[in-house]
């Protein structure tokens, strides 16, 4: 066993999951490969999207392999930080948000 | 940066046996990644063997005004190696006589051989059908006498391809050095105003795109789109097509990928990308690469690695096609980047 939770190698394993559930391994990965091709967004813009969501839900693999994958399609460091600012900007907004849940709640509870 | 060779820094990587080393051994050894060599076996490819010979790519010397970091030639203005008018006489008694319909001339700065012109106006009237000359841009713009190439190109009909890594200005400066940029806009203007990489001109000019870092290059097409919005929106600048073009891991691209700690990654993400497809077209099969000193090759890769023919004739002095074309390729790990994605030859994608 590894000694630490996250393992930059293991990235390069993600394939395997589909050993131990080969069909809804192959299912997930022509899905996520299907995701990815160009369509009514380029593959391009997916690309940032992914970025963002990655920072979002904070997964370290996804951040390595969007940053290359942006890298390779010659994406801008700039947009790659505007792509993560976005993401950011909706994670902390829906965070504030939930703030009028608590302002109803007080007004509610004080008289 | 640095602005001198491997070879002028006393670098342990100038020498080609200490680059086999590595390339054969660490994680190929151990058995974590396959040899090349297996990897083709597998796929049903190993011996690789050449088809029919469309390229001569003759390198005239390793002199350049510029030290890329990526360089796989270890290429720079403290280089000495040039090729002699009497090696040149000789590659154009071959050129006049070769099945080959494209010859490529390549350095270094092929423009810096001081018998460059000479050689490209004796080898335009062999009657070639493709005359290309590597060019890297800024030594257009380097000195007053390198002014004119574009006209003299033209004069020739030259196909003109350039190395151009990217559309914006920190990018390409920091994989070729400050100023490289602004240098090379300048430089495709000037051959835009001759006429060159114009829509519909018969004065092709195509750009060459290599990563910057230890990534593979993306979808030739897509870039190709990117990089003419780009030049046409900011600058005005017109070419025909963009090669994309992987890194391979020799010289200081392996220089690179070592000190950056990005070497297994690197050779992980390149041997994960094998596709056989690519293997069918990889540049060795159609081409022939003859090096400053007249020695021969199967790709420039395997010149910078020391790595000559596997075949009676070694030079350019006895060359004979036929029993050229009757070899086998000699291979090694670096080949991973001609073989990975779309794989890689000096005209981009084969696949
Ligand atoms: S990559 Fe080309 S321009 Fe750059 S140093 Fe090497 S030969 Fe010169
Ligand atoms: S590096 Fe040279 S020998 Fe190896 S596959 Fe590429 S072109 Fe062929």
């Amino acid at each position: 066993m590894a000694n630490s939770y996250y393992d930059p190698a293991d990235l390069r394993k993600f394939g395997k999951i589909t050993e131990w559930s080969e069909e809804l391994g192959t299912k997930f990965f022509d899905y996520y490969s299907k995701v990815f091709e160009e369509g009514a967004l380029s593959a391009r813009e997916k690309s940032l999207i992914a970025l963002a969501v990655a920072h979002v839900v904070k997964c370290p693999y996804c951040i390595d392999a969007y940053t290359k994958d942006g890298l390779q399609r010659g994406i801008t460091k700039e947009e790659m930080m505007e792509a993560v600012h976005a993401g950011a900007a909706i994670e902390s907004g829906a965070t504030l948000v939930h703030g009028v849940q608590m302002m109803n709640k007080y007004n509610k509870l004080s008289m | 940066m640095a602005t001198k060779s491997l070879k002028a820094r006393h670098n342990e990587l100038a020498a080609t046996d200490r680059q086999l080393d590595i390339l054969n051994g660490g994680i190929f050894k151990e058995g974590r990644l396959p040899y090349f060599k297996d990897k083709l076996a597998k796929t049903g490819h190993f011996p690789l063997r050449p088809k029919k010979l469309e390229i001569l790519q003759i390198n005239v010397g390793y002199m350049c005004n510029q030290v890329c970091q990526h360089c796989h030639v270890d290429a720079g203005p403290d280089r000495k190696e040039i090729m002699t008018r009497e090696t040149m006489e000789q590659c154009l008694e071959v050129i006049r006589n070769t099945g080959a319909h494209t010859l490529d001339l390549t350095g270094g700065a092929p423009e810096m051989n001081p018998d460059f012109r000479w050689f490209v106006e004796e080898a335009s009237k062999a009657g070639i059908k493709d005359f290309i000359v590597r060019s890297n841009l800024t030594i257009i713009r380097a000195n007053k006498k390198y002014h004119d190439l574009p006209e003299f190109f033209r004069k020739h009909n030259v196909h003109v391809v350039s190395s151009m890594p990217h559309y914006t200005r920190g990018k390409t400066d920091k994989q070729r050095g400050d100023g490289v940029f602004d240098k090379s806009i300048q430089a495709l203007k000037d051959l835009n105003a001759v006429g060159y990489g114009m829509p519909g001109s018969d004065l092709r000019l195509d750009l060459v795109y290599n990563p910057s870092g230890a990534f593979l290059p993306g979808d030739q097409e897509a870039m190709e789109k990117d990089f003419k919005k780009a030049l046409d929106e900011d600058f005005g600048i017109q070419f025909h097509n963009l090669f994309a073009i992987t890194n391979l891991p020799i010289a200081r691209f392996l220089d690179y990928l070592l000190a950056s700690e990005n070497y297994e990654d690197y050779m992980y993400s390149l041997v994960e990308a094998y596709n056989p497809a690519a293997v069918e077209n990889v540049m060795c099969t159609n081409t022939i690469s003859v090096s400053w000193d007249g020695w021969l090759y199967d790709c420039d890769f395997n010149q910078m690695l020391g790595l000559k023919v596997d075949s009676k004739v070694k030079h350019i002095s006895e060359y004979n096609e036929d029993l050229l074309n009757n070899r086998n390729i000699i291979i090694s790990q670096h080949c991973y980047g001609c073989t990975a994605g779309a794989g890689s030859s000096c005209q981009g994608s084969v696949a």
